[in-house]
């Protein structure tokens, strides 16, 4: 983050100036406009909305669409609102994001600090992994979690996220270990520790930054997941994306913009206050680590 | 008496240990990846329809997808939507990255404003654009609403421009995420050399083009890999703002995969697109992931 610091040696023209900060601020209007947009009209009655102008504050302030996305809401087929598949999506995202982020952190440990020939390769073999098109193992995964009897489960869909993201955990604990003196976990060996000792002892005690890397990155894709819960999900297991995804495309009755609205807020509350949070965190670890990249 | 055994047990452990602890992520890797890939691709040539089935076809199932005028509007809407997606996200990023280059004051407020939309699902992405690009209800409805009567926008609803909208959303999303990469790497730019520079007299359109974008050389090239592999994955985003359509305006290999593999029933074409994206995927990674992790030794 050092380097974030450094300021260039560019001198600029006031006119210049006055120009970047007004293409700045017209840049920031449009990041922010759908934000905006969707908590202005999540606090109106729909009258509001298809009467008027989106832009507009509301005259009438009101929390139903917020309750009925919550608890009333005609989700699929029943009408249960966003709050059981809000659930579905942190009882799948948790244990998830826990399983990757360990094992994540012991393959990083293993790969710089017990190298053995070939590693280079595995390592690269399991990092291809994060790119591939998922569309690539649909079927054989579908047939898969049917054997196993995880079809439609949450804890398929545990499975599915931990196996296609130990890529990435892997990639930033092995960053972030490189950087870490070798000589302290030899002299730990001369004295007699053994290998999960030292990664107890060791290594995770100094792991905080790249843990909340790890933390961040699979809870935001995690959460933020919608070809895997589409396809291997049932009423019992749906993530909060898919929930959101059918309240907003279902066909029948009066389509109600206002609630669609407040759920694709609810939708992305979590990770936003994630971000809110810990965002600053995140790039700091990121930096950590690739500091001998 | 029985330590020397022992001993020699737990010595040997340690050396099978680390081996033993990578075995079970590597084994995922090797079942669900590479094991998941190969039944994929041999699907491919097979006659399988609702369900898997082995009956080997060779390559019929390509063929067939070739003919198909589906497949053809998928791939030419993914060239579209992947050449103007990934143009306008560099663009747009190296422009607010040089921006901010420029002692700004307020950088800290505004660079997680530009970074946010990152954190949100595309789905949420998809319904917010949706909407506000809905004529009925959304910009179109507004300027009327606040008094142009003659203001039209209906690309979302326009066979010809639908696919634009699509293009529209995703930069939305990623140009921000694009700036913070341009910018770790402007600020690792050696500030002596453009001080020589300035001092021999060079414009700072000259500083740019001649000594600080082509030190941007690995952040250029980043960009392009994590863009072009976005691209190529681009699903949800369509699934919730335009469901393919109009028609099949907005049309992408992900959703012509997905709806020949589970709501047609013909699981030999979907796998053989599946197959195709992969293999596209494979053209940009796999160079990149090697010449990647040849420097790092």
């Amino acid at each position: 983050m050092a380097a974030m610091q450094q300021e260039s040696a560019i001198r600029t023209s006031r006119a210049a100036r006055v120009l970047i900060y007004l293409l700045l601020l017209l840049f920031a209007f449009f990041y922010l406009l759908p934000l905006f947009v969707m908590g202005v009209n999540s606090v109106k009655p729909l009258s509001e909305i298809t009467g008027g102008n989106m832009m507009a504050l509301p005259e009438i302030w009101t929390l139903e669409p917020w309750r009925k996305a919550w608890s009333e809401a005609q989700v699929g087929v029943q009408a249960t609102g966003l709050k059981p598949y809000f659930w579905n999506s942190i009882k799948m995202v948790v244990p998830a994001v826990f399983i990757s982020t360990i094992l994540g952190a012991l393959n990083g440990y293993v790969l710089t600090k017990w190298r053995f020939r070939g590693d280079t390769i595995l390592f690269g073999l399991m990092l291809f992994a994060c790119f591939i098109p998922f569309q690539i193992v649909l079927i054989p995964m579908a047939r898969m979690l049917g054997i196993f009897g995880l079809a439609g489960t949450t804890w398929g869909l545990v499975l599915v996220h931990v196996v296609y993201g130990i890529g990435f955990t892997t990639l930033y604990f092995r960053n972030y270990y490189a950087a870490f003196p070798t000589e302290l976990v030899r002299a730990a060996q001369i004295d007699g520790a053994g290998f999960f000792q030292i990664f107890w002892r060791i290594m995770l005690p100094s792991s905080g930054p790249i843990i909340v890397v790890s933390v961040i990155w699979q809870f935001t894709n995690i959460w933020n997941d919608f070809l895997f819960g589409a396809s291997f999900a049932d009423f019992s297991s749906q993530p909060m994306t898919v929930a959101l995804n059918n309240l907003v495309q279902s066909s029948t009755g009066v389509k109600e913009y206002n609630v669609h609205f407040a759920g694709a807020i609810l939708a992305a509350l979590p990770t936003l206050l994630v971000y809110v949070v810990a965002g600053r965190f995140f790039v700091r670890g990121l930096m950590a680590g690739s500091v001998k990249g | 008496m029985a330590a020397p055994v022992d001993a020699d047990f737990r010595t040997r452990l340690q050396v099978w240990l680390p081996k033993l602890v990578l075995s079970p992520s590597l084994a995922m890797a090797l079942v669900f990846v590479y094991g998941f890939i190969l039944f994929t691709v041999y699907l491919s040539f097979t006659d399988s329809r609702i369900l898997p089935s082995f009956g080997w076809v060779g390559f019929e199932n390509y063929s067939k997808l070739f003919r198909l005028r589906h497949w053809e509007i998928a791939v030419t809407n993914m060239g579209v939507f992947a050449i103007l997606y990934m143009l306008i996200c560099t663009a747009i990023g190296l422009a607010l990255a040089i921006f901010f280059d420029q002692k700004i004051r307020g950088e800290g407020i505004l660079r997680p404003i530009y970074l946010y939309p990152m954190a949100l699902s595309f789905i949420v992405t998809g319904t917010a654009w949706k909407w506000m690009l809905d004529p009925g209800i959304g910009l179109e409805n507004t300027m009327h609403a606040l008094g142009w009567e003659s203001f039209a926008f209906d690309w979302i609803k326009n066979r010809n421009f639908a696919i634009y909208t699509v293009v529209l959303a995703a930069v939305w999303q990623t140009s921000g995420f694009v700036m913070a990469m341009f910018l770790a790497g402007l600020r690792g730019i050696d500030n002596e050399i453009l001080k020589a520079a300035q001092i021999d007299g060079a414009s700072n359109w000259n500083l740019y083009r001649r000594i600080i974008i082509p030190q941007l050389r690995p952040a250029f090239l980043s960009a392009f890999v994590i863009l072009a592999h976005l691209a190529i994955k681009t699903y949800d985003l369509v699934i919730a703002l335009t469901g393919g359509g109009p028609g099949r305006a907005t049309e992408l290999p992900a959703t012509f995969m997905y709806s020949y593999t589970f709501t047609r029933n013909q699981m030999g074409i979907g796998a053989a697109s599946a197959t195709i994206m992969l293999m596209t995927i494979a053209a940009i990674m796999i160079p990149y992931l090697y010449s990647e992790l040849r420097e790092r030794k």
